[in-house]
């Protein structure tokens, strides 16, 4: 089926008349190369979504208390109530499939008036009493010292890691900060590290302006017992935390003497959902590219199918010869296909590495001129040219099909009169 | 194409026997070139039987035909018909292709049949190399590769001048010498001469079927 005599002919047939063939190569190759490129803008905007959510585990729901809405138990309904200490551990023990609760509670916040001191120095921060497993939900990496460990937990000692913000506003330049001691609401905590976060969205100022402190010091110090402000749960990869928060939720509420039915005294946001809301845009996205770029590629394909029935009628003299030789009609058939995806394969494949090269050139230029919002490393995957591959063999399948059937439709005797 | 039918050829009975060199004579539009078409399996005839090497000749399909084709005939026409990308071997090459032969055997049978042609040297000529005697020649060497049953002529000498055409009929001659059943259509008298038996044809009616001495064409090269 493939041998040298087949590739020569095909070669013939293709460098009779170059011009031709390379215009018609042009609409193959120009289908191919705007599927790529919209691919790639696709996965690129794809990336820089993702990059904005940072690396915050995106399988995370955070809950916060409200106040009740229902009667219960003999309980009113307006009720305010607080998650205890004891409810991590009951989730901890009654849902499966979690990877992290991490309990927290939290001073200060947006606006909040000035309350950490040192020195002469003072400034407006959030606090957050927490464990160490939130490093994981929300990672930041440590510039110096180290982040708080079960022992700092377990020994309710008062120390603090403050964010690079906090650093420039309470220290001088160049300044140790490990070892000093900062006053948050009166209460002296040992600095032991300092944190830098990742994200790049709005809120990138105020991520750096942070102090986290171990929960149970928290706790202590500022007299919150064993209350929970609110909980960040994390779902083992391959769980959907939006199918178990549910069950979480449901524990709490048994907990609390909440009345199983009363939606609104816990509230939530669910990490999960946002992002596979952002995640199934992506891949509407993706249809769209295919469906433009496969448009596209449909009018190369049909003008590939034109020149191949040109190529047949110019042939029809030679076709008429070789019957008479006595080729199988099936030979000839599969000789014009060939032909015709063999030219979709081969300008696809220009298409293709034409496209690579211009993502090749845009990923220069994103990188020499620092990143854009909303728009990170265009690429399409090794599995997006397979596609694109399969697309071109079916689609040269196509193009030769009513070539090939008009070549074998013609009578011998017929095409060997034509002249 | 049209939908009219038109009687072509009007009752014709002949037979011929191996190793003849039949000459098929007969005015334009006396039905020679249908009579050969239909031998040659490239028309289908709509009334009567067609019998070769034993093999009844009917109901084929495209597939079938163009193996018999292969296997059973050997065609030569009055343009040459060489693929003109291919060069000499490779024209000659081409039915043994068609045969599934392999590459190398398929080039020494086509030397070979280039040899006996006398065209060895050119093998690796295009047709636009070669002149027309030559290119008839190469078409012949080309009939001749397969091996076939029979050989048709379809006016082999047409496009030729008489010089050219004598050398190709001597050619011609020695095939069937060599035991080659041959049929040639032509109009020219010396032609015709040239072969065993010349069979007249006049209005789709055999008028004449006679077997004459065959006038050597090696005597005016």
């Amino acid at each position: 089926m493939l041998n040298r005599d087949r590739w020569r002919e095909i070669l013939e047939v293709l460098t009779t008349n170059w011009f031709r063939t390379v215009l018609t190569a042009f609409g193959v190759f120009w289908g191919i190369l705007i599927l790529i490129i919209l691919l790639a803008a696709g996965k690129g905007l794809e990336n820089g979504i993702r990059a904005n959510f940072g690396s915050i585990a995106t399988n995370t729901v955070f809950m916060w208390s409200q106040s009740t809405s229902m009667e219960y138990k003999g309980l009113p309904k307006g009720r305010r109530f607080n998650f205890k200490l004891e409810d991590v551990t009951a989730i901890r023990r009654e849902v499966g499939n979690l990877r992290f609760v991490s309990p927290r509670n939290q001073l200060g916040g947006f606006n909040g008036a000035n309350n950490v001191v040192r020195g002469i120095k003072t400034g407006a921060f959030n606090v957050y009493g927490d464990y160490p497993d939130i490093i994981n939900q929300d990672p930041m990496s440590i510039t110096s010292g180290r982040f708080i460990n079960h022992l700092d937990i377990d020994e309710k000692r008062k120390v603090a890691i403050i964010g690079e913000g906090v650093r420039s506003s309470l220290y001088e330049m160049g300044e140790e900060v490990v070892g000093t001691y900062i006053k948050i609401q009166g209460v002296n905590f040992t600095v032991i590290g300092t944190y830098k976060k990742n994200s790049n969205n709005g809120n990138a100022e105020e991520a750096q302006k942070e102090i986290y402190v171990p929960f149970t010091s928290f706790a202590q110090a500022f007299n919150q017992g064993d209350n929970v402000g609110w909980m960040a749960i994390t779902a083992k990869d391959g769980s959907s935390i939006t199918q178990l928060k549910e069950q979480v939720f449901e524990v709490v509420r048994e907990n609390r003497k909440i009345h199983p039915q009363d939606l609104r005294a816990i509230g939530h946001f669910d990490l999960y959902e946002e992002f596979s809301r952002v995640v199934s845009l992506f891949g509407a996205m993706r249809w769209i590219a295919y469906f433009v770029g496969i448009l596209v590629l449909l009018s190369g394909v049909i003008g590939v199918s034109n020149i191949m029935l040109i190529v047949v009628k110019e042939r029809t003299k030679e076709i008429g010869i070789r019957r008479a030789l006595g080729e199988d009609p099936w030979s000839i058939r599969l000789q014009i296909l060939m032909e015709s995806v063999f030219l979709t394969i081969i300008s696809g494949m220009a298409g293709i590495s034409f496209g690579a090269l211009v993502i090749y050139l845009i990923n220069y230029v994103l990188d020499a001129n620092g990143p854009v919002e909303m728009f990170a490393n265009p690429s399409v995957s090794l599995g997006v040219v397979l596609i694109a591959l399969l697309i071109l063999i079916i689609s040269g399948l196509l193009a030769g099909f009513i070539p090939a059937q008009s070549a074998i439709k013609v009578r011998p005797i017929e095409a060997l009169r034509a002249e | 194409m049209g939908s009219n039918s038109l009687h072509v050829l009007k009752g014709i009975n002949f037979s011929v026997e191996e190793g003849e060199l039949v000459a098929i004579m007969g005015s334009s539009g006396s039905g020679k070139s249908t009579l050969l078409n239909i031998l040659g399996m490239l028309d289908v005839l709509d009334e009567g039987s067609y019998t070769l090497d034993g093999v009844p000749i009917k109901n084929l399909n495209e597939t079938k035909a163009a193996q018999y084709r292969n296997k059973f005939l050997g065609f030569v026409f009055q343009s040459f018909n060489l693929i003109n990308y291919k060069s000499a071997m490779e024209n000659v090459a081409l039915p043994l292709y068609y045969q599934k032969v392999g590459r190398k055997e398929r080039q020494e049978k086509a030397l070979k049949y280039l040899e006996q042609v006398g065209l060895r040297e050119w093998a690796d000529h295009l047709p636009s190399e070669l002149s027309g005697g030559q290119k008839q020649r190469v078409a012949i060497a080309r009939a001749m590769a397969a091996e076939p049953k029979v050989l048709l002529a379809d006016e082999p000498t047409g496009a030729l001048d008489s010089t050219t055409s004598y050398e190709v009929m001597d050619l011609i001659q020695k095939i069937n010498d060599a035991g080659n059943t041959i049929l040639i259509v032509t109009h020219e008298p010396d032609i015709a001469d040239m072969c065993k038996r010349i069979v007249h044809l006049k209005d789709g009616v055999i008028v004449e079927d006679k077997k004459i001495t065959q006038v050597r064409a090696s005597q005016y090269v």
